[in-house]
């Protein structure tokens, strides 16, 4: 049986940082940040980081998808929330994956995501079941820096197991070698990065090409038979050159997103295959590469089962979800680059009882609310009493999962009082449609939007931060809904 | 079958401190000032008092829990003081207390009290506070204004009506009170507004703008009870009683259950029915002289019109901007003022309006008083969320009305 992907998805944040504003806020300082100031960036909204993203995009991948056969959930990233808690088992509590299931964080490079997924490949055969393998990135750049031009936030997903694959794995190959073009030391925020020439000359364009060289020689494919070729690099045309030293043709080099979306990291070798599955057609061979103290090559071809798959938003999705973010001194603010005034009300203490979070984690991390067994009302939370006033019975209810249910709005406001990061902070009752109501905060709104009767949709986000203790606290939100139906 | 609490326990006397920003005094200060009052308008010693309830909120802002601040200020002779807080509720909630020990014949003479000294966190507004552990993971990031700012759209919604003519009225609702505040040496706020003012203020949480929400301030106010026969005998020959102290308390529904639809409050439709069956008032429209209810915001004020069951449903823009509410109007609310001109000390609050009702039945409220003193007097106090809340109504008038 065919080993490969079986579904994918993907999730770009709504906000788009115009690079130019990047440049008029810094070009003083380096003017050769003008020569950049082209096309956008994606940012995370305040909420976001690289677990929520990856919340998204699995739920992106999962759409039309039964979760009970996912046995192992992996999660790649350079700037994990939690240096010290797993992360990938935030995420799996948050899609109620349930407590058997195998978790692991892969980090520590660029080239973390290749890594790890072609480890998931391997061993998918003998692992049985399904493993959701995601890749997810926030990097944190220092202000005025090339790499804050050329990076984005974003995160993909793929469902990797046997049987009905939409792209078959035809073989994969790495190199490793301890070529340092940047790092990050422990303790540190920020990547130190060497110059760029010789990380085009001595690295790209001569790992990579050797890398493609073992993988076509292992797999016995000709170069030319490449239909998308992806393979992410900030570096003007290397991409291109590799492709052309690898003999494979000009034309399946991919777009790498630049204009419009950024690197996202660890993740953008993925994201980059994710956008090509989104368009490839049955029978194409699809090459992609991560680069990072090494290389990895992984080859799918893509199946007639790509066609069955149920419709998602994908990476044009949620590109197309766009709004346009001009204010550069709000990207500082939000990446905890500039110290600003937030005012005393910021002051209260966020600390977490991680034993009542632990006691909640389901209603908390998973929107589990209550199905009353006697009425049948649905009811968050979850309680012994019904609330159901013509039913009040005890001990009658179930769980039942709220985050993938629709809903409208029943009230709402935008509360310049209370503390949020990105004031006003927007919220209101939604009552769901198939029952039950949460009075929740918004996200990814702007107030013009939102009326009574507007449909929404939950999603997966930082409730608060705590700055003090370093924790970070999630919830989930209500977003327009309309926004997700643009793919 | 219960009785009531109709005419069992009259008001001996009543105190109310200074409203405002109060930056010279501790919360000690303000609970003597309101009591010397009340003490002296009982006519009694302080020995005569057996039992009393102190009504605070937000006590970690100054007294912090239990009792023992209230006895302590006043040295009060060990006699039993129980600390009550039931968010803005709490104020009527010490005076139940203080009501029905001396309707249940536990005491002659009963003291409720209340305080709150807002203005030492260095911010304007309400002071945010922890929710509880489970409740910060999933409660929204809302504010009192924002909360309630909320009843707004759903009112429209609902109604069909134009969010401007709601906004317009919610405007005459500040208006009003600001105009009665000129008549109250003991309010915080004692200028008047116009509508402009209020409908161009910078937004707090749309659509309620700086105007639509009362102040936060400083303050004490009390009440001294006893029986009828008591204060008869003690020399008082006017007597003002107790008509109705109702309650009601969300219990989730408004919440969690489908059924209700965001425009209104659930629980004062409910703590008014019931309190005018206590008090023996079947058309309310009619019987009531004057009421004073909890307009922390213009919007609650304006919905709180038909949830007492004075203004039919949908009617209260009407009302209100026929002048219906005013002071010289058919049943005005806010006479003293209201929170908007007081403020809220939270735990004082609900006591404050029923001072007022106190002195205007007896004719006392000078340049402020109705010509024709009021029989019957309102008061509703509305503690949390639209969405979950604590309500009380008390109805005091004249003994044997």
């Amino acid at each position: 049986m065919d080993i490969g992907i079986l579904a994918y998805g993907a999730c770009i944040p709504r906000r788009r940082l115009a690079r130019k504003s990047v440049a008029d806020a810094n070009a003083w300082f380096n003017p050769a940040l003008r020569g950049q100031a082209k096309g956008e960036r994606s940012m995370c909204n305040w909420d976001e980081d690289a677990v929520t993203m990856a919340v998204e995009a699995a739920r992106d991948c999962l759409t039309g998808l039964a979760r009970d056969q996912i046995r192992t959930v992996q999660l790649a990233s350079t700037s994990f929330p939690f240096e010290d808690r797993l992360n990938s088992g935030i995420v799996a509590q948050a899609l109620n994956l349930g407590a058997e299931i195998s978790a692991l964080d892969v980090g520590s490079s660029q080239r973390a995501a290749t890594a790890g997924l072609a480890a998931v490949l391997q061993s998918a055969a003998s692992a049985g079941g399904q493993a959701l393998f995601l890749a997810s990135e926030k990097r944190r750049t220092k202000a005025g820096s090339t790499l804050e031009m050329t990076s984005g936030d974003g995160a993909a997903a793929l469902l990797i197991g046997a049987g009905k694959v939409i792209a078959k794995l035809v073989g994969a190959h790495s190199r490793t070698v301890d070529f340092v073009d940047h790092y990050r030391g422990q303790g540190f925020a920020y990547d130190y990065v060497w110059e760029e020439r010789w990380i085009r000359d001595e690295g790209y364009a001569k790992i990579v090409p050797a890398t493609l060289a073992g993988l076509f020689r292992k797999c016995a494919v000709e170069p030319g038979s490449i239909t998308h070729f992806c393979m992410p690099c900030t570096l003007g045309k290397v991409a291109a050159s590799v492709a052309k030293k690898a003999g494979i043709p000009e034309g399946a080099v991919r777009d790498n997103l630049h204009a419009v979306c950024g690197e996202t990291g660890t993740a953008h070798s993925l994201v980059m295959l994710a956008d090509a599955l989104a368009v490839a057609k049955p029978g194409e061979r699809i090459l992609v590469v991560g680069f990072g103290q090494g290389c990895d090559a992984l080859l799918f071809e893509t199946t007639a089962e790509l066609q069955q798959l149920p419709p998602r938003m994908g990476v044009r999705g949620y590109l197309a979800r766009r709004r346009e973010e001009t204010n550069y001194n709000r990207f500082l603010a939000f990446n905890d680059l500039v110290t600003l005034e937030r005012g005393m009300r910021a002051e209260l203490d966020k600390q977490t009882a991680l034993s009542t979070l632990y006691r909640k984690r389901d209603m908390i991390l998973g929107l589990i609310g209550g199905r009353c067994g006697q009425c049948g009302t649905l009811q968050f939370p979850k309680s012994n009493v019904c609330v159901n006033p013509d039913c009040n019975a005890f001990h009658a209810q179930t769980d039942h999962p709220f985050a993938e249910m629709s809903g409208k709005v029943n009230s709402h406001t935008a509360d310049q009082l209370t503390y949020s990061p990105d004031p006003p902070a927007i919220c209101g009752m939604v009552q769901f449609d198939a029952g039950g109501r949460l009075m929740m905060d918004f996200t990814d709104v702007d107030m013009a939007e939102v009326s009574v009767g507007l449909p929404m949709r939950m999603v997966f986000r930082i409730k608060d931060y705590d700055a003090q203790r370093g924790f970070t606290r999630y919830f989930w939100k209500a977003t327009p809904a309309g926004a997700a139906k643009e793919a | 079958m219960a009785s009531g609490i109709r005419d069992k326990v009259a008001i001996l006397g009543m105190g109310c401190s200074k409203f405002g920003e109060r930056w010279d005094k501790e919360a000690d200060d303000l609970m003597v000032e309101a009591f010397e009052e009340a003490i002296k308008d009982a006519g009694i010693e302080k020995n005569q008092i057996q039992a009393a309830w102190l009504a605070t909120a937000i006590e970690e802002q100054h007294v912090g829990k239990s009792g023992i601040p209230l006895a302590q200020a006043l040295r009060l002779p060990f006699i039993p003081v129980t600390r009550v807080e039931n968010y803005c509720a709490s104020g009527t909630e010490a005076f139940r207390g203080a009501v029905y020990a001396v309707a249940s014949g536990a005491c002659d003479i009963a003291l409720a009290l209340g305080v709150e000294k807002l203005k030492d966190t260095g911010y304007g507004g309400l002071p945010q506070r922890s929710r509880g552990a489970l409740n910060s993971m999933f409660w929204a990031n809302l504010s009192a204004p924002g909360s309630f700012a909320q009843l707004a759209g759903a009112y429209v919604a609902k109604h069909g009506c134009n969010a401007s003519d709601l906004k317009q009225a919610m405007a005459h609702v500040s208006v009003k009170s600001h105009d009665n505040g000129t008549r109250n040496p003991k309010a915080h706020l004692q200028n008047k507004i116009s509508v402009d003012t209020v409908m161009n203020a910078p937004m707090v949480a749309a659509p309620l703008g700086l105007f639509d929400c009362c102040g936060v301030s400083d303050g004490s106010a009390c009440a001294i009870v006893t029986t009828p026969e008591l204060a008869r005998s003690l020399g008082k020959s006017d007597i003002i009683s107790v008509k109705a102290l109702q309650l009601a308390v969300s219990n989730g529904l408004e919440a969690q259950h489908n059924s209700w639809d965001g425009s209104y409050f659930a629980t004062t439709r409910i703590a008014s029915t019931r309190a005018y069956a206590e008090a023996g008032i079947t058309k309310p429209r009619e019987q009531i002289d004057l009421i004073e209810v909890h307009d922390c915001f213009s919007i609650t004020e304006l919905v709180t019109m038909e949830d007492l069951h004075i203004s039919p449903e949908g009617g209260a823009i009407k009302d209100v901007l026929d002048g219906f509410y005013d002071a010289d109007g058919t049943i005005p609310c806010q006479i003293d003022g209201g929170l908007k001109c007081f403020g809220h000390p939270i735990g004082a609050s609900g006591l404050r309006m029923i001072y007022e009702m106190y002195l205007q039945l007896l004719g006392r409220a000078g340049p402020r008083q109705r010509k024709q003193p009021p029989v019957f007097g309102l008061t509703h106090n509305l503690g949390g969320f639209p969405h979950q809340n604590v309500c009380s109504i008390s109805i005091v008038g004249r003994y044997g009305a």
